[in-house]
């Protein structure tokens, strides 16, 4: 399970929304199992594969991971939309993913955000498996 | 010469939990080689099969990413930080 506030879940839908119809994606700070806040980043993928595919930059990564440990917080994981398609990692999303952190997923229908789920990647990399938003 | 490595949240089960380590070496190689020594677990996260630093892995000395330096070879020194950086990324449809 991950602890999400109601605000930073209407923060992501935000995000997903307004990134529509491309991805949006993002960082999650926290500490153990509980999100505090989200950074906001810019999809790194170029124009044309947005609307499926996100990137975050190294460089992005090493100052939020700086900016984090002043605070006293951790990369918990990241959230990334999908536009016009289920609240599901897909495979590229597991290729792609590492263990320990979540991974929050916000579907976003005809520029609406419906349903947010969030994800765990097994040790074994095989598969995802889903953890409850509290 | 003591060098610090910062660890990122998915490498510290790796670590003991610890989210800096300490390694001894005079290049940026010879850090992580002594420090993939120390934490022997960590070795097929960061390696290839053949011996070649994992393509989602940028290593950062200070704020730079050593591909813009002198790549492994980057010379450092007592009291440096390097941090392992794991490039992230994903999507929704296959194509
Ligand atoms: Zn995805």
């Amino acid at each position: 399970m991950i602890e999400l506030s109601p605000s930073l879940i209407a923060a992501i839908r935000g995000e997903g929304e307004k990134s529509y119809p491309d991805e949006c994606c993002g960082f999650l700070l926290g500490s153990e199992r509980a999100v505090k806040e989200l950074v906001p980043v810019i999809n790194a993928r170029e124009d044309g594969e947005r609307y499926h595919r996100f990137r975050i930059e190294p460089d992005e990564f090493m100052r939020t991971e700086l900016a984090a440990r002043k605070k006293k917080l951790d990369i918990v994981g990241f959230y990334h939309s999908h536009p016009d398609h289920p609240a599901a990692p897909s495979e590229y999303d597991r290729e792609h993913a590492l263990p320990c952190y979540s991974y929050i997923i916000v579907a976003v229908e005809k520029g609406r955000a419906c349903k947010m789920t969030s994800w765990l990647l097994a040790e074994s990399r095989s598969e995802f498996t889903e953890e409850k938003i509290v | 010469m003591a060098i610090t490595i910062l660890i990122p949240t998915a490498l510290r089960a790796f670590t003991d939990g610890k989210a800096e380590v300490e390694a001894a070496g005079g290049t940026v190689g010879g850090v992580i080689a002594d420090f993939a020594a120390r934490y022997p677990d960590i070795r097929r996260h960061l390696y290839d099969e053949n011996g070649a630093l994992r393509s989602f892995i940028n290593i950062y000395a200070g704020d730079t990413n050593i591909k813009s330096l002198n790549g492994l070879n980057t010379a450092v020194k007592d009291g440096d930080a390097l941090m392992l950086v794991p490039a992230i990324a994903g999507g929704s449809r296959r194509c």
